[in-house]
């Protein structure tokens, strides 16, 4: 990774999709990937599909938009001819119906808002903050899927251009997140295989959150603590409590390394349990390094 | 040299509440439903109390919702787990009772309940063979939800176990699991399929998508081949209702049952505990209360000393030039600072589940991959 600058890599399509499973800070990177990149005069657009206020807490200055099913829904129908009926067809729940009826349309919907989006040219860089865990699949497959099982109409139009865009590296990537730690990494070799196979999209270089960027610490019996008693066995407890996360952290970056061909972006721990728009700017920075 | 992260203490001081233990929770359960958003640790939670129940003399049967491979290893199930219970071998103590587990798998599981509710196999066949089928075991919103209560009831009844353990999906909503039982009921019910439904006078029902101008408006979104293919999958359904109906009422009493028991799972961050809180707040809406929390991945915080004491000797080693002294003062000063963090971020959801026995379950060094670890998370939840 030394020769790629994260920022220019990250920014190199038009949207980038966020994906990782529950719990790996997919919004923290979205709002890191947003503030970096407006930061750097982008203009910058934030898309969040879980109806969750955080991003816009956590960007206050910029354009955060909540897209959900239901409303590209009605958007697509007012667009599609039925202007008179859409609200009906929402509101009596017809919609619920369609979405049965050719599962995946609500998904494509939403992609389809986002591909219209980055088509308006209004944007340098859209960031989406994806769907959550396990979801993130199937909501990319929706177009491959529909354009299988439709036959015609306005759905496999709409289908066929946004697997256009999420097959085009120059519009669309998608950003796939992890922690350095066994189970999220296992998660990223699992999705990012089935993600380049099944939907055909280019990943962007990998984002590990949280990566512990301590100075590696002394090996507990090497260090002389004098006189000292008091606290001394907290100290050495939490040494190597330390040292064998940071052990399993290198272990784990270098199994991601090995297993998947893309470079790596680190984005180090914060002491905090919750992070505020200052942590976010100075996570940005990580990226312009 | 290993920490002690005994300390559980503080969290069950918050003022005006007597707790019980979840050991007390789980003794006088026969269903446990383990909720909480997505990478909190609910699997394995739930893998650890049916661990620790069977060792207390249980037949305890654990179903999950997530296929972590990690955790079929751990259990020490070679090919993973699977849709049908598996018996996982626990000590042979005396007195030992059973571990079983399975995996939910919908499809699987909404063709078994196809099969019991449809009158004969032939119709059962017409649906579940239907190419739309499969499509729509996996799409149709709260799917995996209602048959993980599906299964959850039918588990109570099976004779082989007196404790059902499920991980609920990861929503971040908790009402898609209370209302799950009723989804395929409501979703027969729903207008726009009494009007697919509609009988017309030639019996021709397919006809009635042309007909009638809310369906001709489907039809010309998605397609009236699809419109058409769902109209025949969803007339299958023809006369089961009922069926789905009772079959909904026996699951919501049973979620609704003294012996059923809510654990709330969540970690210590800002944005995972807001959404415990607001699980909890949904669950109370409901009238369900939350029985025990787990707070996974709590940092230790090594000793009663503070923050500023191990960053002055920091300092004070640095003077001296012994570096490797002070970094090892700063890490101590470190992990006290993230472990001050996440206390001051618990409150809230401490206090919105007062009542519940809450544990607290340290981030251990490395991640939970054998049985060792599943012993050492058992330790910490039933101390």
């Amino acid at each position: 990774m030394s020769n790629v600058n994260p920022l220019a890599d990250l920014t190199s399509s038009n949207v980038v999709i966020v994906a990782g499973k529950g719990g790996v800070g997919k919004t923290t990177v979205t709002a890191v990937l947003a503030r970096a990149a407006a930061d750097a005069g982008q203009r910058v657009l934030v898309i969040e599909l879980d109806g969750k206020r955080a991003l816009a807490e956590l960007l206050p200055d910029l354009d955060v938009r909540s897209i959900s099913a239901a409303d590209s829904l009605e958007e697509y129908l007012i667009e599609h001819g039925f202007k008179r009926t859409a609200k009906r067809l929402v509101s009596t729940g017809v919609i619920d119906v369609i979405g049965t009826a050719a599962p995946g349309i609500d998904d494509l919907v939403v992609l389809g808002n986002i591909k219209k989006l980055e088509r308006s040219g209004e944007w340098d860089l859209i960031v989406v903050d994806g769907p959550a865990a396990g979801h993130a699949i199937t909501f990319l497959t929706s177009a491959s899927g529909l354009l299988d099982a439709v036959r015609g109409g306005p759905v496999r139009d709409q289908a066929q251009d946004v697997l256009e865009m999420l097959r085009d590296p120059e519009r669309c990537r998608v950003l796939l997140v992890t922690l350095p730690e066994t189970t999220p990494v296992n998660e990223l070799i699992e999705t990012s295989a089935a993600l380049e196979v099944r939907v055909g999209v280019q990943l962007a270089s990998l984002v590990v959150n949280q990566v512990d960027v301590a100075d590696p610490l002394p090996e507990p019996g090497d260090v002389d603590f004098g006189r000292a008693r008091a606290q001394v066995a907290d100290a050495l407890a939490a040494a190597t409590f330390r040292r064998t996360r940071l052990a399993v952290q290198v272990a784990e970056l270098d199994r991601l390394n090995s297993e998947v061909a893309r470079p790596q972006i680190h984005l180090s721990a914060r002491p905090v349990a919750g992070l505020s728009p200052d942590d976010i700017a100075a996570l940005a920075e990580e990226l312009t390094r | 040299m290993t920490f002690d992260p005994q300390r559980r203490v503080e969290l069950r001081d918050v003022p005006g509440t007597t707790r019980n233990s979840l050991s007390e929770v789980v003794d006088g359960a026969s269903v446990l439903v383990c909720c909480g958003s997505g990478g909190v640790g609910k699997t394995t939670t739930a893998a650890v109390i049916g661990l620790e129940a069977a060792r207390g003399g249980r037949r305890v049967v654990v179903v999950t919702i997530d296929p972590a491979r990690r955790l079929a290893d751990a259990l020490g199930l070679a090919d993973g787990l699977t849709g049908e219970p598996q018996r996982v071998s626990v000590d042979e103590a005396p007195g030992s009772g059973e571990l079983w587990a399975m995996m939910l798998d919908t499809p699987a599981m909404f063709e078994r309940v196809v099969r019991a509710n449809a009158p004969n196999a032939a119709q059962a066949d017409r649906i579940v063979e239907s190419r739309f089928f499969r499509n729509i075991a996996g799409a149709l919103s709260g799917t995996q939800e209602y048959m993980a209560s599906e299964a959850l009831h039918e588990l109570h009844d099976d004779e082989r176990f007196d404790l059902v353990v499920v991980d609920t999906p990861p929503s971040r909503n908790a009402l898609d699991f209370l209302d799950a039982p009723g989804v395929l009921t409501r979703f027969l019910e729903h207008r726009a399929f009494k009007l697919l439904m509609m009988p017309t006078r030639t019996g021709f029902r397919v006809l009635t998508v042309a007909t009638q101008p809310i369906l001709k408006a489907i039809g010309r979104v998605v397609g009236s081949d699809v419109l058409a293919d769902a109209v025949a999958f969803f007339q299958a359904f023809a006369g089961m209702d009922v069926g789905f109906r009772q079959r909904a009422e026996a699951v919501t009493a049973l979620l609704r049952a003294d012996t059923t028991r809510f654990i709330l799972v969540a970690s210590p961050q800002r944005d995972t505990l807001a959404e415990a809180i607001w699980f909890a707040d949904q669950l109370a809406g409901q009238g369900f209360s939350v029985h025990a929390t787990v707070i996974n991945r709590v940092h230790p915080r090594f000793g009663e000393g503070t923050v500023a004491e191990a960053a002055s000797r920091a300092v004070a080693a640095t003077k001296r030039g012994k570096f490797q002294l002070a970094a090892v003062w700063n890490n101590l000063a470190e992990l006290r600072t993230i472990a001050a963090a996440e206390r001051a971020e618990l409150t809230p959801l401490l206090e919105q589940v007062a009542g519940s026995a809450v544990v607290e379950v340290p981030l251990l060094p490395s991640d939970v991959h054998d049985v060792v670890a599943l012993d050492v998370l058992a330790r910490h939840l039933f101390a």
